[in-house]
């Protein structure tokens, strides 16, 4: 996402430069028809993205209830945050999550996308692996509440055949946040995987071929090959999968509404609790912007890293 | 796929440890036992994709009482469409009752028809202004068309998550709190990466056809509407149907704007349905049956176009 180039051609921007000297040119210039064109869209970006960020910025400077003017109140929001512990235990148990959840979907969604790549290019077996993101988190998070519901769930009923206790998977505080990292890998393990295979295709064939004539095992081709070459596209992969992990709500939503004991307070939850059930609009903001901070930082480090050294791939 | 054959020296490989062995023998790809144990490995994960989805069907074909009675039988445990009728609200209280229902009346069709206002509200209105702006952007000569597309690309940037409280104090200013049009207006009119998807590909489209069209007489519009829009009709379905499934399958905004009956979606109905029934007697049918009809659009849809979502993700959009 971040990667996209903004250049547009060199026709294109020449163009603009010697517009920008000699504004009412004859000869080709659209500005008329092309304000007709943009102006929805820029409309959109104006009042429900760019505004809502300057204004949830403002916001975290103020108290607001929704009711009476928001009132500026400085940094007192920031002030709480940081004396907020219930704030600090939602920020570890997002980042607990983000780490369980990304780093097993990364994993098996490699594993997948290495077996389509080596087993077959079957369009039917990548829809197969892409079911599960058709569904909402919604549908999701139901669907595996009941099934390892702890008394009634077959997932239990599985583990007594086995001879195991049932486990409360989203009933005991220590199974809930892997259980709900886990319902979410199974429902986006299928579309990063269609990510990475997609990246696989793009490498070239005669690199493989090279390894192949060197004696290169498998593994050694993974590693030594595949995965360099794959990086820039496994950091792209990472940024959007973890931007969107940190951003978890729906699934704890539906299954623990963060319980049991707060112990799947993730942000989000917090967040909306603060304003939707508190009504404390700017506090909810402050930590808004707090996620926006650590999204930014994260985005940040990523590109570098990926960028460090793009020579991989000559 | 390539049918390189790999000559079995595995022996030879220097830095072979044993857990390295096991992967080596399960990537190999002749027909080895190696081939057949990434079969094997496929096919639990296909396994543990789908089988969810069987079980989602087996409940809903179930009635409460049985469902307690038998967890694990692997077939509907007193088969019934019970389920289905009761959250279409064709079956009556009593029946209901006695199949484990709550007996609540559930406005199902009045969510099913919400989800589809706002999906295609969404959709044809976000995926037609999108167009229109990567056109401008692709095609069209104008003063500070490059600060402008800089701006759409900072929106890419921001996190939606981002927006959804603020944009709520807004939507309740508007006074469009607990309306379909609340729901669908803030991504009623683009998203960032929408006009970078469509740009890409109106910059592929060869300037010669666009510029016959013209002396041809059309005008800017005219070209737009009967050139170019058709010329890019499969990038425009692809995203057409990413921004349905999208909006369908959205949870977190509807929750926050609607509250009532009038305004609410599927998504947000499950929730609701989930979390109103006590934890013993949750109507488990009823919610499985509700859960399949709700995604059942999704899989028809994917049914129909799956080759061309499948096709669709990569990062061609985007690199």
């Amino acid at each position: 996402m971040t990667a996209v180039s903004p250049s547009t051609g060199p026709r294109a921007s020449s163009s603009t430069a010697t517009e920008a000297q000699s504004p009412p040119r004859k000869r080709r210039d659209d500005t008329r028809v092309a304000l007709m064109f943009i102006a929805p869209a820029a409309l959109g970006l104006g009042v429900f993205l760019l505004w809502p960020l300057i204004r949830g910025i403002w916001l975290s400077f103020t108290d607001y209830n929704l009711l009476t003017p928001a009132e500026f109140v400085g940094l007192a929001n920031y002030r709480r945050l940081i004396a907020d512990p219930i704030f600090w235990d939602s920020m570890k148990t997002t980042v607990y999550y983000v780490v369980l959840n990304i780093g097993i979907q990364t994993v098996v969604a490699m594993i997948i996308a290495l077996l389509m790549y080596r087993l077959t290019q079957s369009t039917l077996l990548r829809g197969l692996v892409l079911t599960p993101y058709l569904v909402s988190n919604v549908v999701a998070g139901l669907v595996w509440v009941w099934i390892l519901d702890t008394q009634f769930g077959v997932g239990n009923q599985i583990l007594s055949w086995l001879g195991i206790d049932p486990i409360g998977f989203f009933t005991d505080s220590a199974w809930a946040i892997p259980t709900i990292a886990l319902v979410n890998v199974w429902r986006h393990m299928g579309y990063t995987a269609l990510l990475i295979f997609a990246g696989l295709q793009t490498l070239p064939a005669s690199v493989y071929e090279a390894a192949r004539l060197d004696g290169a095992g498998e593994v050694r081709t993974f590693f030594s090959v595949t995965l360099p070459l794959l990086r820039p596209i496994m950091a792209l992969v990472l940024i959007m999968t973890i931007i969107g992990s940190f951003q978890v709500f729906d699934t704890v939503a539906v299954t623990t509404a963060g319980g049991p004991a707060n112990a799947t307070n993730v942000l989000q939850l917090y967040i909306y609790d603060m304003a939707f059930d508190r009504f404390q609009f700017g506090y909810a903001s402050a930590m808004s912007v707090g996620l926006l901070i650590v999204l930014g930082i994260i985005t940040v480090i990523q590109y570098r890293l990926s960028r460090a050294d793009t020579s991989d791939m000559g | 796929m390539s049918t390189t054959p790999v000559t079995p020296t595995d022996s030879v490989e220097p830095l072979t440890n044993p857990p390295e062995r096991a992967e080596v023998r399960r990537r190999r790809k002749l027909p080895t036992p190696g081939k057949v144990l990434a079969w094997a490995v496929m096919i639990v994960i296909l396994l543990i994709t789908m089988l969810p989805f069987y079980w989602i069907l087996r409940t809903a074909l179930s009635t409460n009482p049985g469902l307690l009675s038998e967890p694990g039988s692997l077939t509907p445990p007193e088969f019934t469409t019970g389920a289905f009728e009761r959250v279409l609200g064709m079956q009556s209280t009593d029946e209901a009752l006695a199949e484990g229902g709550s007996g609540a009346e559930l406005n199902f069709w009045r969510y099913l028809l919400n989800s589809v206002m706002v999906a295609t509200l969404v959709t044809v209105c976000q995926v037609l202004f999108s167009a229109m702006a990567a056109y401008a952007f692709a095609r069209l000569r104008w003063k500070g068309r490059d600060k402008v597309f800089a701006l759409f690309l900072a929106g890419l940037m921001v996190p939606t998550v981002f927006t959804l409280l603020p944009n709520f104090v807004l939507i309740k200013q508007l006074g469009l709190i607990d309306t379909v049009l609340g729901i669908a207006l803030p991504t009623m009119f683009m998203t960032p990466f929408a006009v970078f998807f469509l740009r890409q590909f109106f910059m592929g489209i060869p300037m010669e056809i666009e510029e016959a069209a013209r002396l041809d007489g059309a005008s800017r519009i005219g070209t737009f509407f009967k050139v170019i829009l058709p010329l890019a009709a499969s990038p425009i379905a692809t995203l057409s149907i990413l921004t349905y499934m999208t909006a369908w399958n959205d949870y977190f905004w509807p929750l926050m704007v609607s509250y009532t009956d009038s305004s609410r979606v599927l998504t947000v109905a499950l929730g609701v349905f989930r979390a109103q029934s006590p934890q013993s007697g949750t109507d488990w049918a009823g919610l499985m049956a509700a859960s399949l009809i709700a995604a059942l659009p999704m899989f028809l849809l994917f049914m129909a176009f799956a080759r061309r979502i499948v096709n669709s993700i990569g990062f061609s959009g985007i690199k």
